[in-house]
């Protein structure tokens, strides 16, 4: 089996910090795969690696980075210019700020089209009128002509989302891209994403910290913790039986209709993310688990559970252990 | 917007009327004018007299008034020394002081948005602490000093290029580089800031995830909104520039603008000085309200907002 | 906070104190010659001695031991005029400083703080002052009243006062409207309390770095109005008089202006560093 994007072993290395350290994980073809966690467990950074957009001063290091089959981690700076916007594109956070001021949408839009095809003007500005309407714009030759700071947050994010698509790449990486929206542009955001994937094909590797979202758009789910990916399940697998402790802690947290009982509280997980220092060693979440033994400080075991479930732990599976409280 | 720059039109007319009573309070508060413009052989009857020729024996704001009426229609009446209109005098002067001003300008843009931009993507290397060097070292250079070095250097020594005059284009190199020098640390300082704080938007990582060349990206959209600031300061510097000019002229004997003032400055043949000091004055006003212009003609916020 | 952002603000604390201290040097040397000046010259900055005239350095070709720096056109002895001209300079340059920055911080901390119609005016002021040429009305009042010393620092403090405003204006604004700053109005202390004790130390960092800043432009001016013959009137050795003076030589013996030139380049220079060091620290400690 191919898949559309694999990751093997990424290390993320910013100044002193370890921000992701071996993390792996893929993604097939037409699958929407989420990236789970607290901000700050490197989940952002996972994303801007594959893209090769890492802040100056990152190290980042793989096994494999393999897109469609081909192997990009040795790629330069020339040759991931050429797949970006192209055949794997990105959306991110903030729609408000991500556009550029000084340009209308419309050129913005074409510009995209005219470097990596070198598609004339007035059929590029065709294709974005249409992504635009197939985006949910309404009107989309009055706001090719518009300039960002005319839109709204929830416009500029379908504006990102379109011109995302103007190449028709095989993977689009949203970075939490319904965060900094209103709820009820967030659930049109989601609903446009899902409705794309179906319609093209497209991979999507869903960046959020919002288990909502993931149980509604998701194929399968990574947990990240600490610049590791501790838990990677289906999505239904994940939520029905999760085994990681770190896991188990997070879905605690959610309040979940008709099984969480009135005034009885929510979960928390104690402590915060630990600050990962190069040469750390054994699981980073030892120091907040609950169920945390000798063997956790060192080498840490990927053990697989069958059917595309795996985790990161010494523990057993299908214990029945109470996660952190 | 539109309101904006008329209200930015009204206190620039207000602007320029204080700054003609300025000019005229200019004469009269610092001494007896009869008595500069007679010299220092004269008898207490030649001062007399000019007082009178010069309307000087009227009442001060008889006298105020007389000349700001005739001031805004562009009369700025006639000069002692060299007997002409002042306002002949001045047009005939303006092109060569203009020419050195756009010169200057364009050699300040010319080093600076360079240096700048390059400054700002290698921001904290050696090459962005050189770039900071270059600003210091402009801004401390004594530019009448500067003018008499290159004059050394390059017309005497190396021979390359006139001393001083502007008959041929080439005269206009050596004052236009020492004119530069007083603008190039602050459009460059403020070039490298504008630019650094645009790479470090979002838009311009998505501008990379877009795939575009790293051209595209550095000037394309970050350069583009860099430069708003920087437009509206280079016309400001435009306007420091022509007010300069007199040390630089008076330096390289070029028969500008700032080398009447100071002619006439030391002829004291004040209805000159005043006027210079005037039509200088105006021309900082009018590109103070071209910057405010040019800003909303290059940011869309301000155009559409 | 990540070990990079450390890294560099160490490289950076350490490039601004080489700043400083190489600013500090220059300005403190200078500051400590003018205040010894009549002690340490070796001759009387004045004294004519028409038989050795334009005597090049003494490490140059036909020097004379005796005139470290050489003598100018009427003979008098370089280095010492140098030492006075150091004097003219820093003289020139703290008193504009004081006459400027009162004017200036009056009328910014006044329209910063009180705002509306005030504020309008101040903001009137600034402009205007802004579309007068300096040079120029400084030449045109020195040539009125005849040249003198006080004359230079009086037209300079009336004209450098601008960005003592526009600063003072800006960084009173941020104060009046800080929290702490409104709780003190609503627990019903004075004007005058909130001023001297809130906005006054608070701006003070800020205004000593214009400070430093107009006081370099004030040296240059000074030395551009006397080198224009219209400054501090002759035979005070100001820098700029003495490249004045030594012009018309200046293609035979280049030194002559290089030496005064190169000294007042070094002063403005050093000021400057004292000032961008000063800014530095003022925005770690405020991003701190």
């Amino acid at each position: 089996m191919s898949a559309l994007l694999e990751i093997r072993d990424l290390r993320v290395t910013i100044g002193s910090t370890a921000a992701v350290r071996g993390a792996s994980l893929s993604l097939d073809k037409g699958e929407t795969h989420c990236l789970v966690g607290e901000s700050g467990c490197g989940k952002s950074i996972t994303a801007l690696s594959v893209m090769g957009l890492l802040p100056r001063g990152a190290v980042r290091e793989t096994t494999a980075l393999r897109f469609a089959g081909e192997e990009i981690g040795h790629y330069g700076e020339r040759q991931m210019e050429r797949l970006r916007g192209d055949r794997m594109a990105m959306i991110f956070q903030e729609p408000m700020t991500s556009l550029n001021p000084a340009y209308t949408v419309g050129s913005q839009m074409t510009e995209v089209l005219r470097r990596h095809r070198g598609t004339p003007r007035a059929q590029a500005v065709d294709r974005a009128a249409e992504l635009l309407a197939r985006v949910g714009i309404t009107a989309p030759g009055l706001r090719l002509g518009q300039f960002p700071h005319q839109l709204s947050g929830g416009l500029r994010q379908r504006v990102m989302i379109a011109m995302a698509l103007m190449c028709d790449p095989e993977l689009l990486i949203a970075d939490e891209p319904t965060t900094a929206l209103d709820v009820t542009v967030q659930a049109q955001i989601l609903r446009l994403l899902a409705g794309l994937q179906k319609d093209l094909g497209l991979g999507i590797l869903l960046i959020t910290h919002d288990l909502g979202i993931v149980a509604r758009v998701a194929d399968r789910v990574s947990v990240m913790y600490a610049g590791e990916v501790v838990e990677s399940a289906p999505t239904a697998t994940l939520f029905a039986a999760p085994q990681h402790p770190y896991t188990r802690g997070l879905l605690s947290c959610v309040p979940v209709p008709g099984k969480v009982k009135r005034d009885e509280p929510l979960g928390s997980i104690p402590g915060v993310v630990p600050r990962i220092r190069p040469g750390f060693t054994g699981c980073g979440f030892r120091d907040r688990c609950a169920e945390a033994t000798p063997a956790c400080a060192g080498t840490i075991p990927r053990r697989d559970l069958g059917s595309g479930h795996e985790m990161l732990c010494v523990l057993d599976p299908g214990r029945d252990g109470k996660a952190a409280a | 917007m539109l309101l904006f720059l008329l209200r930015r039109l009204g206190v620039a007319v207000l602007v320029a009327l204080t700054v003609l009573t300025l000019a005229f309070l200019l004469t009269r508060v610092s001494g007896d004018l009869a008595i500069s413009i007679a010299g220092p052989n004269a008898t207490s009857e030649d001062i007399e007299t000019i007082r009178r020729v010069y309307g000087l024996d009227r009442p001060v704001w008889v006298q105020y008034l007389d000349w700001l009426g005739r001031a805004v229609q562009g009369d700025f009446g006639e000069s002692y020394f060299f007997r002409d209109r002042v306002a002949n005098l001045i047009l005939g002067r303006m092109p060569v002081t203009l020419t050195l001003g756009l010169v200057g300008l364009c050699i300040a843009l010319v080093v600076s948005l360079p240096l700048g931009i390059l400054a700002a993507v290698r921001e904290g290397t050696m090459l962005d602490r050189a770039v900071g060097i270059v600003a210091l070292v402009g801004q401390a250079m004594p530019s009448f000093w500067l003018g008499l070095v290159l004059m050394i250097i390059f017309g005497l020594q190396l021979a390359w290029l006139p001393i001083s005059g502007v008959e041929s284009w080439q005269g206009y190199i050596l004052p236009g580089v020492v004119l530069a020098f007083s603008a190039i640390p602050s459009l460059t300082r403020l070039t490298r800031s504008g630019m650094i704080e645009a790479l470090s938007s979002d838009y311009i990582r998505t501008a990379r995830a877009k795939g575009l060349t790293r051209f595209s990206i550095l000037v394309k959209h970050g350069f583009r909104n860099a430069a708003i600031p920087v437009v509206s300061i280079a016309a400001v510097q435009l306007g420091f520039m022509l007010g300069g000019s007199v040390v630089i002229e008076t330096v390289f004997a070029l028969h500008g603008v700032g080398f009447l003032a100071w002619e006439s400055i030391s002829k004291n043949d004040f209805p000159v000085v005043q006027a210079v000091v005037l039509v200088l004055a105006l021309i900082y006003i009018g590109l103070t309200l071209l910057a405010d212009l040019l800003n909303a003609v290059l940011d869309p916020r301000l155009r559409t907002g | 906070m990540s070990g990079a952002v450390v890294t560099g603000s160490a490289r950076r604390s350490l490039m601004r104190n080489w700043g400083f201290l190489v600013g500090a040097g220059i300005v403190g040397f200078c500051a400590v010659i003018a205040l010894i000046a009549p002690w340490i010259v070796p001759y009387d900055p004045f004294a004519i001695d028409l038989e050795r005239r334009l005597v090049p350095p003494s490490f140059m070709e036909g020097g004379d031991p005796r005139n470290f720096l050489g003598t100018d056109q009427l003979g008098r002895d370089y280095l010492s005029r140098l030492i006075y001209g150091a004097r003219i300079s820093m003289v020139i340059g703290v008193l504009t400083v004081i006459t400027s920055g009162l004017i200036g911080i009056t009328l910014g901390v006044l329209g910063g703080f009180y705002g509306g119609k005030i504020d309008d005016f101040v903001v009137f002021c600034i402009t205007t002052r802004l579309s007068i040429p300096a040079v120029l009305v400084a030449l045109a009042v020195a040539a009125l009243r005849g040249s003198s010393f006080m004359l230079v620092v009086l037209v300079l403090g009336l004209l450098l006062w601008d960005r003592f405003a526009v600063v003072a204006r800006s960084t009173t604004m941020q104060i009046r409207n800080l929290d702490y700053v409104a709780a003190a109005w609503c627990a019903g202390v004075s004007r005058w309390w909130v001023l001297t004790r809130e906005v006054l130390p608070n701006i003070a960092t800020h205004l000593a770095v214009v400070a430093t800043l107009e006081m370099a432009l004030a040296i240059l001016l000074e030395a551009a109005l006397s080198f224009l013959g219209l400054g501090v009137p002759p035979p005070l050795p100001s820098w700029g008089l003495m490249i004045s003076e030594a012009k018309e030589y200046m293609f035979f013996e280049p030194w002559v202006i290089i030496i005064p030139g190169a000294a007042l380049f070094v002063l403005v220079l050093g000021v400057n560093l004292l000032g961008d060091a000063l800014r530095d620290m003022m925005g770690t400690d405020l991003s701190r």
